[in-house]
C-alpha cells in the first residue's frame, strides 16, 4: 500500500453547495473518490490510498491536470484505489465535482 | 464512459458513468404504483439491478430522496485487518446502510457492494448489518431489506466476519419475532453465498432474479473439496442449474422470482412485507417438514433438472432459457414453490 497526498491551490471554489459525495467502488481496475467541502475557497487536498505502489508521478500528473481544469476550492478529496488506470482515474474525479456541482 | 448527468446526481453515492444496461426482459408492470404517484423515479426503476452498485439500488429502490444513511462514508468506518493484507479498503466497508420509505412506509435497508471484495462480510461491514438490525427492535419500521450481494465471510478477517453472521442470523430472529418482517432480495453479481446463503435463510421472505443465486458453498469450493467431476464450477449453466434464481425459486427456496430491474425488485419486496409469515412455532415446524420432504422427495436427483421433472415441469430442460414471463407461469403452477413456512 501507498499513501499520497497532494496539496494545490486554486483560483477559485468549485461551485456548488453539496457537502460530500461519493462515486466509485473500490475492485480491480476502479477506485472511490469521496469529496468534502471542507476546506478554505482556495485550497483543495487529493489523498490517495492505493493498493499499487511506485506510481506516485503518475498520480500528480493525473491531479495536477484534474485540479488545473476543475478547480476545485475547498474539496477535500479522498481515494481508495484497486489499481485504476489514470484516465479512469481523471474520470473519477470529474464525476465526483460533477455531482458536488449539484 | 458517458460523460456525468447533474439530472441524476443524488446526495450521496452516485455512480452516472457506470454502465448501467437498461433491462427489458419481462418486466412486470409496476406503472400502477410507480407512475401514479411521485415517490419513485420512473427512469432509476428501469435500471438492471444486476448492474447497479449498492448506492445505486438504494437510491433508486427507495421512494425518492428518503434515503439516510448510517456511519456514511465519511465517518470513515474501514476495516481495520485489510490494510496487514496490502489490501484497499472501502470507506462504507462495502456495505451500505440507513433508514428510507418504500412506498411510503418506514423502512430499514442494508445494501451490500458485490464488487468490494466480493461483497464479503468483514467486522465492520457485518457490525453495520448487526447494528441495523438490532435498530429495528428500537425503531420498528414496517420492514428490514436486506440488499444482497456476497461471497460470504472476508478470509481476511474470517473470526470477526463468522462472528458477524452468526449476531446478524440472531439479530434477524429476534426482529422477526417482533414482527418485523425481515425481507431479503438478491439479483446482484455476487449472489447470496456462505454466510450470506445462511443469513438469506433466516429471512422470512426472499426475492430473487435469474441472475441471482443463493447456497453456502460457492461453485469453487465445492471444486476444491470434492474435485470437478463433482462439481465443475466453470460450468455456468451446472451452477444456475444448481444454485441459481429459477431453481431457488422453483423449490420454494425464494418465495418471488422477479425481472432484472429496480421496479421489479421494489414491488416484489412491497408484496413480500405484506404477506410475511408469523414467526411462531407453527411457521418452524412447517419449515421442518417442508424441508424434510424437500430432502425425501428429491435426495436421489442428480441434477437440478432432475428435481424440475419431478416437480411436474413437463419440459425441465427448457426451464433455463425460458424469458421471465414463461417461467413465472411454470413457477405459478408449482406447488412445492409456494408454501406458509420458513
Amino acid at each position: 500500500m501507498e499513501s499520497l497526498t497532494f496539496r494545490h491551490t486554486t483560483q477559485k471554489p468549485l461551485p456548488g453547495t453539496k457537502r460530500e459525495a461519493i462515486t466509485g467502488v473500490v475492485a480491480s481496475g476502479n477506485l472511490e473518490v469521496l469529496l468534502e467541502r471542507v476546506l478554505a475557497p482556495d485550497a483543495c487536498e487529493v489523498a490517495v490510498e492505493t493498493a499499487i505502489n511506485g506510481y506516485g508521478d503518475v498520480w500528480e500528473a493525473v491531479v495536477a491536470d484534474f485540479v488545473a481544469r476543475a478547480q476545485p476550492g475547498g474539496l477535500r478529496i479522498s481515494i481508495n484505489d484497486g489499481g485504476a488506470r489514470p484516465d479512469t482515474v481523471a474520470l473519477r474525479l470529474l464525476q465526483g465535482v460533477r455531482l458536488m456541482e449539484a | 464512459m458517458a460523460p456525468t448527468d447533474p439530472n441524476h446526481a443524488r446526495p450521496i453515492g452516485d455512480d452516472p458513468s457506470s454502465p448501467i444496461a437498461p433491462a427489458t426482459a419481462g418486466r412486470r408492470s409496476s406503472a400502477g404504483r410507480t407512475g401514479s404517484d411521485h415517490r419513485s423515479d420512473p427512469v432509476r426503476l428501469e435500471m438492471s439491478w444486476y448492474e447497479a452498485s449498492a448506492r445505486q439500488r438504494v437510491a433508486a429502490f427507495l421512494d425518492a430522496d428518503t434515503f439516510e444513511e448510517f456511519v456514511g462514508p465519511t465517518e470513515r468506518a474501514m476495516s481495520p485487518h485489510l490494510p496487514l493484507f496490502e489490501l484497499p479498503r472501502a470507506f462504507d466497508d462495502g456495505i451500505v446502510v440507513g433508514r428510507g420509505r418504500l412506498d411510503g412506509k418506514p423502512v430499514l435497508v442494508a445494501a451490500q457492494e458485490g464488487r468490494f471484495m466480493g461483497g464479503a462480510f468483514g467486522e465492520v461491514h457485518g457490525a453495520k448489518l448487526v447494528g441495523l438490525l438490532r435498530a429495528a427492535l428500537e425503531v420498528r419500521p414496517a420492514a428490514v431489506l436486506i440488499l444482497f450481494d456476497t461471497g460470504g465471510v472476508r478470509l481476511q478477517e474470517a473470526n470477526a466476519g463468522e462472528t458477524a453472521i452468526a449476531e446478524a442470523m440472531r439479530a434477524i430472529t429476534e426482529v422477526r419475532a417482533a414482527g418485523i418482517p425481515v425481507v431479503g432480495l438478491i439479483g446482484g453479481r455476487a449472489g447470496a453465498y456462505g454466510g450470506g446463503g445462511l443469513i438469506a435463510g433466516t429471512c422470512a421472505r426472499l426475492a430473487v432474479s435469474e441472475s441471482g443465486r443463493i447456497s453456502v458453498s460457492g461453485p469453487e469450493v465445492i471444486e476444491t473439496n470434492r474435485g470437478a467431476e463433482e462439481f465443475d464450477s466453470r460450468d455456468r449453466a451446472l451452477v444456475w442449474r444448481t444454485m441459481g434464481g429459477k431453481h431457488r425459486r422453483l423449490t420454494g427456496g425464494a418465495d418471488a422470482y422477479v425481472a432484472d430491474t429496480v421496479a421489479a425488485f421494489r414491488d416484489a419486496a412491497l408484496d413480500l412485507i405484506a404477506r410475511a409469515p408469523a414467526f411462531d412455532l407453527a411457521t418452524l415446524e412447517a419449515e421442518q417438514a417442508r424441508l424434510e420432504a424437500r430432502l425425501t422427495r428429491f435426495g436421489t436427483c442428480r441434477d437440478g433438472a432432475d428435481i424440475w421433472a419431478r416437480l411436474g415441469i413437463n419440459d425441465a430442460q427448457a426451464v433455463p432459457a425460458m424469458t421471465d414471463a414463461a417461467f413465472t407461469e411454470i413457477a405459478a403452477g408449482v406447488p412445492e414453490a409456494s408454501h406458509d413456512a420458513r
